[in-house]
């Protein structure tokens, strides 16, 4: 009953823009390196963007997307991958940066301006991605949503759009990689963060107790288990980058006074 | 033994209230740590949820989950910045460990063990040694955390009044 629509129709509508996104990427990495008087782009960002892309596809193409279908646990795998893993690679591969240094200059200042729109304000504020990204798992997982999804393709395609994009939001809130022209204090992104990270424990644990309708028991427990845990090593990780900028933006401007007795 | 002179007094007074914070924050976080890897993952005697815990505790539970991760690594940024400060005061920073740890412990063995039951120390045994074991141990970390304050403050009264180098 859960595999009653065309997989191939979504290995293409997702495929292609990951295709295009790892093409545009490489394209703006050459553009740039081109320019002997331009810092080359790091090696290890064109890695981020490219597993990036990868891990986020494996969600929606191929046998992880396939095999979501009838086991949730392999669901909640692919939705790690999807909705925080892919997004954190995405954002240490500082998309924007690369685009603002190979556009023209007068392109660079129309996204410039795209950028310090009220609405891009309103989708990167911490609060809004936060209620975007966990307030949307919660909806999805404890009402009849993720049943449906499973019988409307329209609707399975639209959820996976709100986590990956959910989950980028969230996570460009969060750490500043690329040029953010809203900034947050580093208490408040951390605020905003526990409690995300807490919803997020908090939906993990429901969904043990409470399996969305159609669920078994035991996918329920393992899916939900993995949620937990995996959700803990992904934003342990930018944990540690949001503390690491902290550190480094507070470093002493003098050396401090040392008293020799 | 080589007796080590204790020369950042200055730094070390100033940086007081970092010190005692890094190490609150650092022992919360690291016994919330052990709690997760000894007691659930190791040893598999506390369950990742039980029936009986009421809704406060499933937010209780979640909130210092969160918390904790933020709390061990913040905690060891702090750590990191006291040394670059040259003001790291491990008497204060270890008082400071075992309070927030054994604070941390007292709570989670009565309010979230007891009162909002998300999950008791072991099952299918009898109880009560497990809690007394578990609570009073948080009690006596608490007491050597304080003890330990007191301690360090007092090294700096003396080593204000030139009496003492050492600690």
């Amino acid at each position: 009953m859960l595999h009653d629509f065309p997989f191939p129709f979504t290995d293409v509508l997702f495929g292609i823009p990951a295709v295009l996104a790892i093409v545009l990427y490489l394209a703006g990495v050459f553009k740039n390196n081109r320019h002997a008087s331009r810092r080359q782009w790091p090696w290890i960002r064109t890695m981020f963007w490219f597993f990036g892309v990868l891990l986020s596809a494996s969600a929606v193409i191929g046998p992880i997307a396939e095999a979501s279908h009838g086991n949730f646990t392999v669901h909640m795998m692919g939705h790690l991958f999807l909705g925080m893993l892919g997004p954190l690679l995405l954002a240490l591969a500082a998309p924007m940066t690369l685009l603002l240094r190979v556009l023209s200059v007068h392109h660079a200042r129309q996204l410039c301006r795209l950028l310090k729109s009220r609405l891009s304000k309103f989708y990167t504020h911490p609060v809004t991605a936060t209620f975007l990204n966990i307030g949307g798992l919660w909806l999805l997982y404890t009402t009849d949503l993720y049943m449906t999804m499973h019988h409307q393709l329209w609707l399975h395609v639209l959820v996976h759009i709100h986590v990956f994009v959910a989950g980028y939001l969230f996570t460009i809130s969060l750490l500043y990689i690329d040029p953010v022209f809203h900034r947050f204090s580093y208490i408040y992104r951390t605020l905003v963060f526990i409690v995300a990270l807490a919803g997020h424990g908090i939906l993990s644990k429901y969904i043990y107790a409470y399996p969305p309708e159609g669920v078994p028991l035991d996918q329920a427990r393992t899916g939900a288990m993995l949620m937990y845990y995996g959700g803990d090593a992904v934003d342990l990780v930018i944990i540690i980058l949001l503390f690491k900028k902290w550190f480094q933006a507070t470093r002493p401007r003098t050396r401090a006074v040392s008293v020799t007795a | 033994m080589t007796i080590k002179k204790v020369t950042n007094w200055t730094n070390r007074s100033k940086f007081a209230s970092k010190n005692l914070w890094a190490g609150i924050l650092f022992g919360l976080g690291f016994v919330a740590f052990l709690d997760e890897t000894l007691f659930h993952q190791l040893l598999h005697w506390h369950k990742f949820y039980d029936k009986s815990t009421i809704a406060v505790g499933l937010v209780s539970d979640g909130l210092f989950h969160a918390f904790s991760w933020f709390a061990t690594v913040g905690g060891l940024y702090l750590v990191a910045d006291l040394r670059r400060r040259d003001a790291l005061w491990h008497k204060m920073f270890w008082g400071g460990k075992l309070l927030g740890g054994g604070a941390f412990q007292l709570y989670d063995g009565t309010i979230q063990h007891k009162v909002m039951r998300i999950h008791q120390i072991r099952y299918n045994v009898d109880i009560v040694p497990y809690d007394l074991v578990w609570n009073i141990s948080a009690v006596l970390m608490i007491l050597a955390g304080v003890w330990l304050l007191r301690s360090a403050r007092q090294d700096e009264r003396m080593a204000g009044s030139g009496e003492l180098h050492v600690a």
